[in-house]
């Protein structure tokens, strides 16, 4: 099997931040804590674009390299999980990583910070699949119930995919092919249907490109 | 006389650069726990029916259909 990947089609994402409340509720994230998120580019601007950002469980984790004490370790999927029972929540990783992945549960007068907790892929942690232990400290573990992440499962547009990195990417490489790109994304033709070549073109009214 | 000049410098260089060896300095965790694969399913009731945990082959091929079914295109048409 190939390495477990998330990929979010910005085309697609509609800023719902249905993978947000999903990942939330199926984990029972704490308040503060943001496992995953929606991020936006150009606010209110021609060109805006989302995309679902989360731990991106990377080949060559930088989290991984700079954890003083070594509380990561890697599946044979190739999803990046972590030992909260190793982890002193000094926040190295948070540094390191590029994505804001690491977050770190705070609370009481001072803001005391917890231990670190970031996207699993829903593969839970160390303890075994499915018990109770591995449920309260990182969630549900979805992988080892056959499932997908949630996140991904319940995307409504389909923007954000998950699972298989050769079954992601031949969807994505479909999906592109089929819609183009550019202006060639949007439009009344690309939801509606272009004529057929040849044919004369609609004069229904309401019709556009 | 000689000789034993050379002994002990010889000695006392190869002391020396054994001292500059450096500690291996890579941190260790004394102590972590390994993770069962997930193949081989969650001490849960909440597992897909149509897939027999412990049979890393049909994991695989669940979770490669699973993921399959995030393709719309193949979904509607």
């Amino acid at each position: 099997m190939a390495r477990m990947k998330f990929i979010c089609d910005a085309e697609r994402c509609i800023e719902c931040n249905g993978c947000v409340t999903a990942c939330k509720a199926e984990h029972d994230v704490p308040w503060g804590v943001n496992r995953r998120r929606v991020v936006t580019m150009n606010d209110g601007q021609p060109g805006e674009r989302s995309i679902s950002v989360a731990c991106m469980h990377c080949s060559d984790a930088p989290c991984m390299a700079v954890c003083p004490v070594d509380c990561f370790y890697r599946t044979d999927e190739g999803v990046v999980l972590h030992d909260k029972d190793i982890c002193i929540g000094c926040g190295y990783c948070s540094y390191a990583c590029p994505f804001g992945a690491p977050q770190f549960p705070a609370n009481g007068t001072f803001g005391l910070r917890g231990k670190m907790d970031k996207c699993t892929f829903c593969a839970g942690g160390p303890e075994a699949s499915g018990s109770q232990a591995e449920n309260e400290k990182y969630g549900r573990n979805r992988l080892a119930e056959g499932k997908l992440p949630a996140c991904a499962e319940m995307c409504s547009t389909k923007a954000l995919l998950g699972g298989d990195g050769d079954v992601v990417a031949d969807i994505f490489r479909t999906r592109v092919l089929t819609r183009g790109k550019g202006s060639e994304v949007w439009g009344w033709g690309t939801a509606y249907g272009r004529p057929a070549q040849g044919t004369a073109p609609s004069t229904q009214e309401g019709t556009k490109s | 006389m000689m000789l034993r000049t050379t002994t002990l410098l010889v000695s006392a260089l190869v002391l020396g650069l054994a001292a500059c060896a450096d500690a291996e300095q890579t941190a260790k965790a004394a102590y972590k726990k390994s993770d069962t694969p997930a193949w081989q399913g969650a001490a849960n009731p909440y597992g897909v029916a149509d897939w027999k945990p412990s049979d890393q082959a049909a994991w695989e091929q669940q979770l490669r259909r699973r993921a399959a079914g995030q393709d719309e295109y193949s979904r509607v048409n």
